[in-house]
């Protein structure tokens, strides 16, 4: 593997330009997540328009891969709703897991795949979706 | 055996010829985490499993004779080579170990309802949340006193935190975060002027400068074997006469005893009162082993080349833009730790691309929380050197963190 894949030009793209970062004006759920390995941290806020989320952003401090993987994340599931969320935040962790995947609705997201091959880092790319699954289970009907 | 060739040291470690699958070459800079172990240790402990392994004190049978003898032998050169009796100096598996045990073994005995227990902000999680909870505890006073923002400390400040309520004053002789070297024997005598007794973390003095704990007049010393060339799983607590005798133990059960009965145990004498079970007895041995090799290559020579590396990496980095390089810029007082941060990248990402080049180093908050939360920064990347490093070492370094700069910016 070489640097270049890791760190490839969307997760770059991501680290500098974060998409869906600070905060919201309203919101239904706010989340607080650490990894305490490293001491990254993340805050999600998520605001639901019925069942759907029809606002994310999120801020905190963490490496270009937590960064990134947030700001893809964000992007992913805006506008979808909470069950396929949920779905989504499954595929990704096992992705991230086991090195592959086939699943097209990860999108960018597939971009995490080499993340496997760094034992230690894959708990960055994880952080934000572990972060949504725990919002969206505080709100969960 | 043949423990060293000077012209070439880093033959004597068979770990920094690796090469990995994708060609790079190692270049080790995770020196304060752990150091590498020279083909001697790793020879000695070959030997003692091939040839002398027995439980030590219990067997009357030849193997158990050598290997307590060769356990006693390790005591006395080890203890020696901290300046101290082998009767002060127990074996634990490290200095976390260690720290735990003078909590236990004399904290729990000694320290009282408002008492002062005094630490530095800068001390690593070993060092500072044993006595955070201890005085909870007792409720006693955790006193954290403030360093510089250069990791040094300004013995007047500190000499202000000491009264005469003050119990223990536990600080780290080099930080582990930024190397930097406290003025330990002025620290010391502060303490004992209010009648306070110290503790001294070595886990970073210990392997890079020559340490003497009668001179240093500590009351308690503790280190790791795997920072200086030994075997993980073994280190020291040197405990100075008078405090052994305000100890109680901590741990009980095989080998600490002198006479058990159904009410009541007579314990050994120090230091078997101390160490309950079964020890790493091939741990110190080979930590003796590589005592022996720290000596030969000598722990002047030693603290001098990590000092040349160090300059030659400041040299190098200093003055690049973005690039912030942590702790006092008097080398006399470092020993060979580089701290620092590229503006806009994260210290785990720098870890990761030198890692690509092969380069070692280690990036996070250090089990330094309070100190990284002092300073205003999360964490920093860290180089750390030890006598095996070539300037090639600092070359391949400094070259990784250019190409790093350039990728993130
Ligand atoms: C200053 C300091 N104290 C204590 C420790 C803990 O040492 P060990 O993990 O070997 O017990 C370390 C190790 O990183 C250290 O650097």
């Amino acid at each position: 593997m070489e640097i270049s894949e890791l760190y490839a030009d969307i997760i770059m793209d991501h680290q500098r330009n974060p998409r869906n970062y600070g905060t919201l004006e309203e919101k239904d759920v706010e989340v607080h997540t650490t990894n305490s390995s490293c001491g990254d941290e993340i805050f999600l806020e998520i605001k639901f328009d019925g069942d759907k989320i029809s606002q994310i952003a999120f801020h905190g401090h963490g490496c270009a891969i937590s960064k990134s993987s947030a700001s893809i994340m964000t992007e992913l599931v805006k506008g979808i709703s909470k069950q396929k969320a949920l779905e989504l935040s499954k595929k990704f962790v096992e992705m991230v897991k086991i090195g592959k995947t086939q699943e097209r609705e990860l999108k960018d997201a597939v971009v995490f795949q080499g993340v496997s091959q760094y034992p230690l880092r894959t708990k960055c790319a994880t952080l934000s979706w572990h972060a949504l699954e725990e919002a969206l289970k505080r709100t969960a009907v | 055996m043949n423990c060293l060739p000077k012209s070439d040291i880093r033959e004597s470690f068979p770990i920094l010829s690796t090469v990995f699958d994708d060609g790079k070459k190692l270049i080790y800079l995770d020196n304060a985490a752990s150091t590498q172990k020279p083909r001697c240790v790793i020879e000695r402990l070959k030997r003692f499993y091939e040839s002398e392994n027995a439980n030590v004190s219990r067997g009357a049978h030849r193997l158990g004779n050598i290997a307590t003898s060769e356990y006693e032998t390790a005591r006395d050169q080890i203890a020696n080579f901290i300046g101290a009796n082998p009767e002060e100096m127990i074996f634990t598996s490290g200095t976390t170990e260690s720290i735990n045990a003078i909590v236990y073994g004399w904290g729990e005995e000694n320290v009282k309802k408002n008492d002062e227990i005094v630490v530095l902000v800068s001390e690593h999680h070993s060092n500072f949340i044993p006595w955070q909870q201890l005085a909870k505890r007792k409720e006693a006073f955790f006193k954290v006193v403030s360093v510089r923002r250069d990791g040094t400390l300004d013995l007047n400040e500190f000499k202000k935190a000491i009264t005469n309520r003050t119990k223990v004053v536990a600080i780290a002789q080099v930080t582990n975060t930024f190397g930097v070297i406290h003025p330990i024997d002025e620290i010391v005598e502060i303490a004992h002027s209010k009648g306070a007794i110290t503790v001294v973390d070595g886990a970073q003095s210990v392997p890079h400068i020559l340490t003497n704990v009668k001179e240093m007049n500590a009351d308690f010393l503790a280190f790791s074997g795997h920072k200086m060339l030994g075997p993980m799983g073994i280190g020291g607590l040197y405990i100075s006469k008078k405090r052994i005798g305000e100890m109680r133990p901590f741990f009980f059960g095989g080998g600490m005893i002198d006479r058990v009965y159904n009410d009541r145990t007579k314990f050994a004498n120090p230091p078997q009162k101390y160490e309950a079970g079964t020890p790493n007895v091939a741990g110190a041995i080979g930590l003796a082993e590589a005592v022996k090799f720290l000596k030969k290559v000598g722990m002047a020579e030693i603290l001098d080349h990590e000092r040349q590396l160090l300059e030659y990496s400041y040299h190098k980095l200093d003055g690049i833009n973005g690039l912030a390089l942590y702790g006092t810029r008097d080398l006399e007082k470092r020993v060979g730790v580089l701290s620092f941060n590229i503006e806009g990248v994260h210290p785990h990402d720098v870890a990761t691309i030198l890692d690509f080049q092969g380069v070692a180093i280690r990036s996070g908050h250090h089990c330094a929380q309070p100190f990284m939360r002092y300073l205003g920064i999360h964490y920093t990347a860290r180089a750390s050197f030890y006598f095996y490093n070539s300037v090639e070492d600092v070359d391949a370094l400094t070259d990784a963190i250019k190409d790093v700069k350039e990728r993130f910016s």
